[in-house]
Formats: structure tokens, C-alpha cells, sequence
């Protein structure tokens, strides 16, 4: 498999670090990492699941809007963070691969590199507290 | 591919009778092909030994820069090449997300830090900002891409005549590389080093200091050795010396690494002068 952009491989890095949450797609927006701290709120380690493409992660975990509708992947913060290049952040509703419901709030950011190119997205996401 | 070193040494140059052996002029490069084309790597304060061994009839110099700090550039403003008239230059060099690379070199070679402002140097000089991917120069097939070493900082895959020589001065792999746990896609500089005849890398740090200087974008000779055997390296030329290693405790650091770290990669301590062909 190819080497990952050194900006994706850094961010990866970083994840490994943070106590928060953090779900790691690259520029054609397939699923290359998410941290420990992630997998207790999507039900299972990275490594069980290794990497997804995007069709994939974006309707495995639902998701749900506030009045458990499913949302379509295009209103997640992620894809929104790849196809339009800016931060989005969003509250929403996964059923993780455990089976439970958990209310979440995510932030994604764009990763761009010193080019101009997008080499992928990063969601920082919690459980929502309300 | 013939493959000269001018300059050993990392962060500050470090002449003395205590590194005589391995030199103490800071990076630099010589790599010309069998058709005896040139391209020079990085410069350092090496590079001023370099024109006089310019091919007669020399008529272009291509000095690729891995980066801007100046253990990597303080030798440009002395190289004799930039003051000679009948020369074509091209300065090679990462590109930023701000300003382009004449500008960022301009930052040194203007007054108060250097007396000669780069737009009056007598060559004629093309300044190319590289984003990562193919270089185009005459002779030589070139890839660049970034890697982990603090600010924007390449490395380069060369090959010439069926062989291929990677440049990686500043590298720190092991910053987000785990031991190469997580294999080839995860390991900066991978894709560079792979199957590679001759490895120049980063050797800067001892374990010891490496521990105190985690993030500072340098390797330990065991590290590299081990980047080398993941990524399939023929040869492996520990690179970047750090100014306070004297040549017998370069020398002690080579003869006592373990040599299980570097698997089938043969390591090949090279000195300032010294020349190794592929």
C-alpha cells in the first residue's frame, strides 16, 4: 500500500495522543484511522474494522438527527469538511457497532496541505452531555 | 552514479582536529551520473569545496534544498557558481504556504545578514518552488516529497543510470512510525527509501539524547538503521552528524550498533571527500 501524505501520517500521530476522540479520512474521504478513545464511543477497535471508504462509515453508524431521523452522509460534518473545504460542526445520533445509541457532537476540519491540496478530514467528535 | 560528500554535518558547522575524519562542514551533497550532469544537494557550508570540481564546460548547477534552516543553506552566499556569469543556476527548494522560495532566501542573503542581495548575484538564477512529486532536470529522475522534520522539509529520490540514491538529511521517522509497527503506509520517507541502493539519512542523536530531543526531526543511527531495513535499503550512510560527536564517538557508535537492526541493508560510514559510486 502506498505511503500516506506526511500531513495524514502527523495527524495520525497526534490522534494516537489526544484523550479526544478523533476519526481520521483521507482526501478521496475513506476511513484510515480512528483512535482508541473513538473506538469506546463507535463500539469497536480500529483494528477489528480497519479502513472503510466512505459509503461505508458514513451509513454503518446511522446516523440520526435529533429526532432520530436518518440523516443523509452528505450532512455529516466530515463530508462536509471534504467537499466544501471549511469546518462544519454538527449534533447528531450513531448506533455503534455495540449496539447502543449515543448522541454525539463533531467538528471537522479539512486537511490541507502547503499546496493548497486536500489530503483528507479529521472529525474531533464527543458525547453530547444535553 | 557517483556520490560525493562535502558536508556531514547537522545544525552547526564544526571544524577541528576531532572531526577531521567525518568532517565539519554542515550538508551538502555531490551527485553527478555517468554523462558526468551534476546536481547538488542541499548547501551547507560543504558546498564551497565544491566549484572547483565543477566538469569543464559546466555550463548549469541545480542545488536541490531539503530545507531552509540554515545548517542547510549558510554555504549558498559562498558558493563560487552564484558569482559566475557564464553559469545557469537553478535553486530548488520547498514550497510554503506563504511566500515562494526566492523570498524565504532572501531572508539571508539580503543585508544586514549578507552583503550581496540575491537578485545581484552575476549567474543566471531560476529559483523553483517543489511541490511534492516529480523535479525536472535534465538527467536525472527526481521525486520529492515531504517528510517529518519540523517546517516545510523534503526528501529526495534520485536515480540515474539504473540505480537510485535517497536523501533524507533531517528525518525523524520514528516520530509517527511506532517501530514501523504500522508498516510502509504509515512510515514517512517510505516510499523514497523503498528498495533503494544508497540511503543517506539522519544518524544526528544518540539514544540518550534522542530522549530529550523527541520531536526535534532527528534520528539515532539505531533508528535509521532500522527505517533502512524496513524500507528495504541497499546501503545505509549515516548522515547529519551532530556537531558535539567527535570522530571516535562516530566511529564507536558504528562499530557497537546492532547489526540485527539493519536486517539486509550493509551500513557504509562515509567522511567529507569521501566518494561512493552506485
Amino acid at each position: 500500500m502506498a505511503q500516506q501524505p506526511i500531513e495524514l501520517i502527523l495527524m495520525r500521530e497526534l490522534a494516537e495522543l489526544l484523550a479526544t476522540p478523533i476519526f481520521v479520512v483521507d482526501g478521496a474521504g475513506s476511513l484510515v484511522f480512528y483512535n482508541e478513545p473513538a473506538e469506546g464511543l463507535l463500539g469497536r477497535r480500529f483494528e477489528e474494522t480497519g479502513p472503510m471508504p466512505a459509503e461505508e462509515w458514513s451509513t454503518v453508524f446511522g446516523p440520526f438527527d435529533a429526532d432520530g431521523r436518518p440523516m443523509a452522509p452528505t450532512e455529516l460534518p466530515l463530508v462536509i469538511a471534504l467537499r466544501e473545504g471549511h469546518a462544519a460542526h454538527e449534533t447528531f445520533a450513531i448506533r455503534g457497532y455495540d449496539g447502543t445509541v449515543r448522541s454525539l457532537e463533531a467538528t471537522a476540519i479539512p486537511l490541507i496541505d502547503a499546496r493548497g491540496q486536500l489530503v483528507g478530514a479529521a472529525a474531533l467528535f464527543w458525547e453530547s452531555v444535553s | 552514479m557517483k556520490i560525493t560528500l562535502w558536508g556531514t554535518r547537522g545544525s552547526l558547522a564544526s571544524p577541528g582536529p576531532d572531526t577531521v575524519r567525518y568532517g565539519g562542514n554542515t550538508s551538502c551533497v555531490e551527485v553527478r551520473n555517468d554523462a558526468d550532469q551534476l546536481i547538488v544537494l542541499d548547501a551547507g557550508t560543504g558546498i564551497r569545496r565544491l566549484p572547483p570540481r565543477l566538469p569543464n564546460g559546466t555550463r548549469r548547477v541545480d542545488v536541490l534544498l531539503s530545507h531552509l534552516h540554515m545548517d542547510h543553506i549558510q554555504g549558498l552566499g559562498f558558493f563560487d557558481a552564484l558569482y559566475d556569469p557564464e553559469l545557469e543556476v537553478h535553486l530548488w527548494g520547498p514550497s510554503s504556504t506563504s511566500l515562494d522560495l526566492f523570498t524565504r532566501l532572501t531572508r539571508y542573503l539580503s543585508p544586514p545578514l549578507f552583503p550581496v542581495r540575491l537578485r545581484d548575484l552575476d549567474c543566471t538564477l531560476h529559483v523553483h518552488d517543489i511541490v511534492p512529486g516529480p523535479v525536472d532536470i535534465p538527467g536525472f529522475e527526481i521525486t520529492a516529497a515531504r517528510v517529518c522534520h519540523p517546517g516545510q522539509t523534503l526528501g529526495y529520490r534520485i536515480r540515474a543510470d539504473g540505480h537510485t540514491l535517497t536523501y533524507l538529511s533531517d528525518h525523524e521517522p520514528m516520530l509517527c512510525a511506532r517501530g514501523f509497527a504500522r508498516g510502509p503506509e504509515w512510515t514517512s520517507g517510505h516510499d523514497l527509501a523503498a528498495d533503494t541502493d544508497l540511503l543517506l539519512h539522519d544518524a544526528q542523536l544518540t539514544p540518550e539524547e534522542y530522549e530529550t530531543r523527541v520531536g526535534w526531526g532527528h534520528s539515532t543511527l539505531e533508528q535509521a538503521a532500522r527505517f533502512a531495513a524496513a524500507t528495504g535499503a541497499h546501503r545505509l550512510v549515516p548522515f547529519h552528524h551532530d556537531p558535539g560527536h567527535d570522530d571516535d564517538l562516530i566511529d564507536r557508535r558504528n562499530r557497537d550498533l546492532p547489526r540485527e537492526l539493519l536486517g539486509a541493508c550493509e551500513l557504509v560510514p562515509m567522511g567529507e571527500g569521501d566518494t561512493l559510486t552506485v
